[in-house]
């Protein structure tokens, strides 16, 4: 969302405007963190939306942005490292440790508030993921500070302060939230809700590196093993570049075959409205909206979605929006860029055949010739 | 064993309208709900129960009207039900709300019997933060197992728990130490309609209703407002987009030349899709 997609903010009825002095002993801290988050061996890819917003707001501020990255010791950590400076970093704080090869609350908890009472930011990000969202409750539990939760867009204000804004009551208000007197400010985002950075070959800066202070013994938690989604029924959906979705308005389970057919034959993958996965027509990792996935796709193609404000909030960074309803006053014709009125049962066959026709190598031989 | 699952009392977010012109929730006659994801995380602490033998404590802090929630959960099967309410709580962010919280299960577990788990729902469908249940966890030095789609099983003489916890890419198989705090996955257990004698049990059983004195909370600076690091400072409605979307009528057209005039107006848009797609759909 942009900030030209909005109305005069309004005062809040109650919470407003209680400002005071910043106590003393949060005034030296600065500078913008971003926890660069890396599971088995992976950089999940919302750390380089952050660090590509936590530049912005650092540039704002004029101070530095540093990339967190928790690890166990070896090449992938390093490269996690390397991967920071080239999506933005200034500098990188890194503990290594064995007992940071996989995720569990408890070191990690450690590793992070150690890092930030004795180096002290301003603000700190983290992806809202479930690894994300797990250790920010802790973090700020543990230093008593604020949190912002999924956040759709940073700021920072006249005064220096973070202003997080974030949807509520499903995507029908916004509200803007404030950390005024306590440091870091904290805030998690969700994936693909801001947008990807360019990488640029920068070399590897100023690496600050810590010791972890707990060992295996004092971690309760052990991992008994990890199994991971198989492969194949494994949706992409939040970083496909086309995606092709299905609502109520298919009428039957067995109707979602076109919706496939089509993601099929474009190379899209496909998902759904919440009720199809209520009623078991699809898994929930297919779920496209507030409490399903948030997509960022290139091209968005809806059929028999009303485009209620809990899946509006979740497609609207697609670049192009598409959507097929019967009913011209559906309010998805009013975020989606083109519409097309007409039987998306009737229409999804043909539109697959006309995409084939059209993207086959062979057809197009035959146009050229 | 005993068990505390914290529920929500939320409003029905299917029938939330918006003031037009104060951009206010229009909360009269908005009838509220026990947070559908906290039913997950009762229906498991009713299941673990009925197989371990104890009981189920229901807690939650709110408006006096949320007695409706505990009635209801009662009403479910639960043995015991806590509202906390007090004016000191209005206004509680995450963080005061689990303080809060966190006083009231140390008191539970004080007046009957230290609680082996708490659970929370995953998150709510209004405040939607996910930030109580480690809150709660972190202030009480309990084991936070979140996200957890399975409980395989407990030993509770040697105070162990195994769980499977969903994460990024796949499922994590946990063992861990009682007591610990869950957070339940929606859609992990199928939320059983109460018996006519728990209906029966909930018509006649007494909501305890506390205060925050009651909670033995003494520092009320930690509560409500003053409480609460974060503060709202503005809430607005998103605009429409100024413009709608480009229509295309398709009555009595034939539906090739409408596939075709469509796939035009895609390209037209986003010329760099004829590659994308032509790339993607590997042909
Ligand atoms: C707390 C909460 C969270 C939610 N989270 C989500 C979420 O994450 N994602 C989500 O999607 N929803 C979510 N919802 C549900 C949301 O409010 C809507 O109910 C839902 O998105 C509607 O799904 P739908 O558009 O498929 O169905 P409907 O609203 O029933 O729309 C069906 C549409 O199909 C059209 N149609 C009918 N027949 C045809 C036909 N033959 N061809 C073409 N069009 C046809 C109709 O005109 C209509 O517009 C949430 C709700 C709540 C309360
Ligand atoms: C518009 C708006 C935006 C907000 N944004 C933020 C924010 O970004 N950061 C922040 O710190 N606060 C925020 N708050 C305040 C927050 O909603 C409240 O603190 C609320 O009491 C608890 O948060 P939640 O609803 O997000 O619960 P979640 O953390 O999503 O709830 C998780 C689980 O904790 C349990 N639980 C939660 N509340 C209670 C309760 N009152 N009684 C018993 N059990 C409970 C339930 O089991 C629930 O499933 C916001 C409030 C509003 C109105």
């Amino acid at each position: 969302m942009s900030s030209a997609n909005r109305e005069a903010p309004r005062p809040a009825s109650g919470r407003a405007g209680t400002k005071k002095e910043l106590p003393d002993h949060f005034k030296d801290y600065r500078h913008v963190w971003v926890f660069i988050e890396l599971e088995r061996g992976q950089v999940h890819p919302v750390s380089f939306e952050l660090l590509g917003e936590g530049r912005k707001l650092a540039d704002k501020l004029g101070v530095e942005l540093a990339g967190i990255v928790l690890g166990p010791p070896g090449e992938t950590t390093q490269s996690a490292v390397a991967e920071a400076f080239a999506y933005g970093a200034d500098l990188v704080y890194n503990v290594e440790a064995p007992l940071l090869a996989d995720y569990r609350n408890e070191p990690f908890t450690k590793a992070m508030t150690d890092l930030v009472n004795a180096h002290k930011p301003e603000i700190l990000l983290l992806g809202a993921t479930t690894l994300g969202r797990d250790l920010a409750g802790s973090v700020a539990t543990t230093l008593k500070t604020g949190l912002t939760a999924d956040c759709t867009e940073l700021d920072v204000d006249t005064d220096g302060s973070l202003a997080a804004t974030r949807p509520t009551f499903g995507g029908s208000l916004l509200c803007t939230i404030y950390t005024l007197n306590y440091r870091p400010q904290m805030a998690t985002v969700r994936p693909r809700v801001m947008a990807m950075p360019r990488r640029m070959d920068k070399p590897v800066g100023r690496v600050i590196r810590h010791q972890l202070s707990v060992a295996e013994d004092d971690i309760v938690t052990k991992i008994l093993g990890f199994l991971p989604d198989s492969q194949s029924g494994k949706a992409n959906l939040a970083y496909a570049d086309v995606v092709v979705a299905g609502g109520l308005g298919l009428g039957a389970a067995e109707n979602l075959q076109l919706v496939k057919d089509l993601a099929r034959a474009i190379g899209a993958e496909h998902g759904c409205s919440r009720p199809l996965v209520q009623k078991g027509w699809l898994s929930a990792d297919r779920q496209i909206g507030q409490t399903g996935k948030t997509i960022r796709p290139k091209l968005y193609i809806a059929a028999g979605i009303s485009g209620a404000i809990q899946h509006r909030v979740g497609v609207e960074g697609a670049d192009l929006i598409v959507a097929i309803n019967t009913d011209p006053n559906a309010p998805i014709f009013d975020f989606a860029h083109l519409g097309i009125i007409t039987d998306a049962i009737r229409f999804l066959p043909a539109l697959t055949e006309a995409f084939t026709r059209r993207l086959s190598p062979h057809s197009r031989d035959k146009l050229a010739s | 064993m005993h068990i505390v699952v914290c529920i929500k009392q939320v409003p029905d977010s299917a029938q939330i309208r918006v003031h037009p012109v104060t951009n206010t929730i229009m909360r009269q006659g908005v009838p509220t709900i026990i947070n559908p994801y906290d039913l997950f995380a009762l229906e498991e602490a009713l299941r673990l129960r009925d197989t371990y033998g104890g009981e189920v404590t229901v807690l939650t802090m709110g408006p006096p009207m949320a007695e409706d929630a505990l009635r209801k959960a009662l009403g479910y099967g639960a043995d015991r039900a806590v509202l906390l309410t007090d004016r000191y709580f209005a206004g509680s962010d995450t963080l005061a709300t689990s303080y809060a919280l966190s006083q009231a299960i140390a008191k539970v577990g004080e007046t009957f019997g230290t609680p082996d788990i708490v659970f929370t729902g995953k998150q709510t469908i209004d405040g939607d933060t996910a930030q109580v249940g480690p809150g709660i966890a972190k202030r009480l030095d309990l084991m936070q197992l979140t996200y957890v789609a399975k409980i395989p099983s407990i030993d509770l003489a040697a105070g162990e728990i195994k769980v499977e916890r969903r994460c990024e890419g796949g499922t994590q198989m946990l063992q861990s130490r009682l007591p610990c705090l869950i957070t339940m996955l929606e859609g992990t257990n199928e939320v059983r309609r109460g018996s006519l004698e728990d209906a029966l049990y909930a018509a006649r059983s007494q909501v305890l209703r506390w205060s925050a004195a009651d909670a033995g909370i003494d520092d009320l600076t930690r509560c409500g407002l003053r409480g609460s690091p974060t503060v709202v400072k503005r809430v607005f409605a998103p605009t429409a987009r100024a413009e709608k979307a480009a229509l295309i009528d398709a009555a009595e057209r034939n539906l090739r030349d409408l596939a075709d005039e469509l796939i035009a107006a895609i390209l037209t848009r986003g010329p760099a899709l004829e590659q994308e797609l032509a790339f993607n759909s590997g042909e």
